[in-house]
């Protein structure tokens, strides 16, 4: 065939693409583009580590300068993965320290780093710029030191919802005087206090920083001084916001807030005392986004705010808003695209606040562009999940959580298969979907047939059987995610639906009817799965195989089984010298 | 030193009525004594056992495997997980104020989560329980033996029920190689698990640790010593 584009104009072409997906379709096309591209890509994204092994990604691209991972299944979130599973960045780390020493960012979502890591990280890569660590865990402040004191040339560190071990405390201190990269800083989820010296001195020297988020330990007195030190921000989330009522305070505060004309995010907000709140306003015009989800304030404070907001794209808010906050958003934030409403009391049975489908529904007529919805409520209905399809057929995620499990409609008391079905007929780009509520298999056939380009699907408490699970697995095209809690799907859809689950990234079954056979089954029909069963009772070799697995995690993998497991995690039709 | 007369303790399964004296002298003094503390001690049972404890558990978790049963959970029961709410938010919103929380801890509503981390001695990683799913110390006793009981505990399996009725006894367990299990407490302190109130516990428990008796030997008069300032 041979045509003779040299390879520099394709790498030229290639370097306009940035898409992971599209890197990888180009890398399809044939085999000299296959070459090139693998040894122009700049950024890998691997979004579930076992998938592949770090031997082989390295093997595969050699000049990478920037990694993402991702390491436990989205449920780990809500405990329903054991502690110990896995997802350890440390073999990852080992082998780029040396395969990559141009290495300048490292992305991880939901891993296992220690603080050991951590030095090896700053210890390694000359050039290293963004560390994000985002519901990550096992290491402490003192790794924290290791990377301020090791990365020269720091950009970005954000450690949003990581659960770090605050031993020490002060590790702001050991970034160099000499560091004066720094753009981006978020220490929210520290929970002992920072050094203030260390910190405004950082700040001081930091003339591009444009993100910074504070831990709840910084007091709003000391607020207005970090902000005279940086009047350049884009991004602020305070620390705690309360203090005594003092009137010199609040106006040290609005006059600093005044002072930061590039502010477009809020967040923090931790204890907000009401008091404070107008010394933002001043910044309301401009914000884009705003994260009041821990602000355990009314609805009319809430509302006061974001009638303020024209430009706002993003809002997270917990329940307190209320239907009639909600209206007032709809009528004040055309701009909307995303919104998520927290439940301030998840836990009590009787609605604690004035929040219903009304608010949603408001949302939707008045949001024209409002995208991608999380949504705590304790009340639904299937006409206000057809009014709010219709009304939003742009939407492309739409997560939906009715606070009680099984929940009918509350009006007609029937199932609310017929208003998701409606969100799935309406909203034709729809990408991720969470259900809830009471629902059977017919709202699955429903999603089979229609939701086209879903990639992440949802399910807790649902369906009648195994047909609910056959209609998703056959019908869902694009489906990459799919993860089950706590519905009566067992073997039959499962085995018959084998080589979908190739097609995706993993799926996620816990306190279904899945039985310990039919795991063994599919994974000997099926080696380039791994079959995890996650079964705390410790006993599974003297188990029949007709019971029922506690919790069941499939994904397609190049790497073959792992042997990071822990105890009570078993790869189905694995030789057994290989656990540990 | 008292209370050892008074209660007949006894390591159990949770069988029913086992630990009905122990409930009652706890309602007479509102405090354990020391003795009391090693009720919580491990039981690792052997097979013939785990199918009791396996329904106690299941109860607790009450994650409805079998999803013939269609009754409602109460509203005071929390399912694993549900609603999904993460770690975070939940212990923030925990935080919020104290008074509201003792306010609802004692009208028995469990309100949030209250998530600790439990370590094993020897142990590769670490655990978390959520002390909100528990009623009492034998639910968390049952939960934790089976969180751990895929390790190798040693020679435990014929020690299924202790008799606790001496002290000397117990001082013999803790300097055996038997497991106990110990907790952090708001002031920072290393205590036994099981010398407050269950309640009590929950609301000053920062973590958890199970260590060896012989190791634990140390937390003993310490305990016996808190439990006489408070009497």
């Amino acid at each position: 065939m041979g045509y003779s584009f040299p390879e520099e104009v394709l790498e030229h072409v290639f370097s306009f693409i940035s898409l992971h997906t599209d890197r990888n379709a180009v890398s399809l096309v044939c085999k000299s583009w296959y070459e090139i591209e693998r040894w122009c890509r700049r950024r890998i994204f691997i979004g579930n580590c076992y998938a592949v092994s770090p031997g082989i990604v390295i093997r595969r691209f050699p000049e990478v300068r920037s990694v993402e991972l991702k390491g436990k299944p989205h449920f780990a979130d809500f405990n329903l993965v054991p502690d110990g599973w896995g997802g350890y960045f440390y073999p990852w780390i080992c082998e780029m320290a040396r395969a990559y020493p141009w290495l300048e960012e490292i992305r991880l979502k939901r891993m296992v780093i220690t603080d050991e890591s951590l030095e090896l990280i700053s210890k390694s890569f000359k050039n290293f710029k963004v560390l994000v660590l985002s519901s990550c865990e096992g290491f402490s402040i003192d790794g924290l030191a290791a990377i301020a004191a090791n990365c020269r040339n720091l950009r970005e560190l954000d450690l949003r919802e990581s659960e770090v071990e605050d031993l020490s405390g002060h590790w702001l201190s050991h970034f160099p005087d000499s560091c004066t990269s720094l753009q981006s800083l978020n220490m929210s989820c520290l929970l002992s206090e920072v050094s203030f010296s260390a910190l405004v001195r950082l700040i001081a020297r930091s003339p591009n920083l444009k993100t910074l988020r504070l831990n709840r330990a910084v007091p709003l007195e000391k607020l207005s001084t970090l902000l005279h030190r940086a009047p350049q921000l884009v991004e602020l989330g305070t620390g705690a916001y309360s203090a005594e009522i003092r009137q010199d305070l609040l106006s040290n505060l609005t006059e600093a807030f005044a002072k930061c004309k590039e502010l477009e995010g809020l967040s923090g907000f931790w204890d907000v005392v009401p008091f404070y709140l107008p010394a933002f306003y001043s910044v309301c015009s401009r914000l884009t986004s705003l994260n009041l989800s821990y602000a355990t304030i009314q609805s009319p404070d809430v509302t006061k705010i974001i009638t303020q907001c024209p430009n706002l794209q993003r809002l997270s808010v917990l329940d307190y808003i209320e239907d009639t906050g909600l209206d007032a958003l709809s009528l004040s934030c055309k701009e909307l695209r995303e919104l998520r409403v927290f439940p301030s009391d998840p836990f009590v049975a009787d609605a604690n606040v004035a929040l219903t489908e009304q608010g949603l529904v408001s949302v939707s007529e008045g949001c024209s562009k409002l995208q991608s919805v999380l949504y705590f409520c304790r009340q639904m209905s299937n006409s206000a999940l057809t009014t709010i399809a219709k009304n939003r057929p742009n939407l492309t995620c739409f997560r939906l959580c009715i606070l009680e499990p099984r929940a009918p409609d509350y009006q007609t008391l029937e199932p609310l298969d017929h208003g998701f079905g409606a969100i799935v007929d309406h909203c034709k780009q729809l990408q991720r979907l969470s259900l809830s509520g009471l629902l059977t298999d017919r709202v699955f056939e429903y999603i089979g047939n229609r939701a086209k380009k879903l990639e992440m699907l949802s399910i807790a408490f649902a369906g009648d059987s195994d047909l609910g699970l056959h209609f998703v697995l056959s019908g869902c095209e694009s489906l990459r995610k799919l993860e089950i809690r706590d519905c009566p799907f067992g073997d039959k859809a499962l085995l018959a639906n084998v080589s979908k689950l190739e097609t995706m990234r993993s799926l996620w079954m816990s306190s279904c009817s899945v039985s310990l056979g039919a795991c063994k089954w599919l994974s000997q029909k099926m080696p380039r799965l791994n079959v995890e069963v996650i079964d705390e009772q410790g006993d599974l070799d003297s188990r029949p195989d007709s019971c029922h697995v506690e919790k069941l995690y499939v994904y397609r993998t190049v790497a073959g089984p792992r042997l990071d497991m822990p105890s009570f995690v078993r790869t189905m039709n694995q030789n057994p010298a290989y656990r540990r | 030193m008292m209370h050892l007369k008074e209660t007949e303790l006894c390591l159990g399964l949770g069988l029913p009525g086992s630990c009905e004296q122990t409930d009652t002298a706890l309602k007479a003094t509102g405090k354990r004594g020391f003795s009391e503390t090693v009720d919580l001690m491990l039981n690792l049972q052997t097979k013939d056992q785990s199918s009791s404890v396996d329904m106690n558990d299941k109860k607790l978790q009450s994650s409805t495997k079998n999803n013939k049963d269609l009754t409602k959970p109460p509203a005071k029961a929390q399912v694993v997980g549900w609603p999904p709410v993460r770690n975070y938010r939940k212990n923030v919103m925990a935080q919020k104020s104290n008074t509201e929380e003792t306010e609802k801890a004692v009208a028995g509503g469990g309100s949030a989560a209250s998530f600790v981390k439990v370590s094993m001695d020897g142990a590769p990683y670490l655990r978390k329980v959520d002390l909100k799913l528990y009623e009492s110390y034998q639910q968390l006793s049952d939960a934790l033996a089976k969180m751990f009981s895929s390790f190798t505990m040693g020679n435990y399996g014929s020690q299924g029920m202790i008799d606790f009725m001496n002290e000397s006894k117990l001082m013999d367990l803790l300097n055996s190689s038997e497991y106990v299990p110990s907790y952090e407490d708001k002031d920072g302190d290393w205590m036994l698990v099981g010398d407050v109130p269950w309640q009590m516990f929950v609301d000053s428990c920062k973590r958890l640790r199970i260590m060896k008796g012989s190791d634990a030997i140390g937390l003993a008069p310490r305990a016996m010593e808190k439990c006489k300032n408070r009497s």
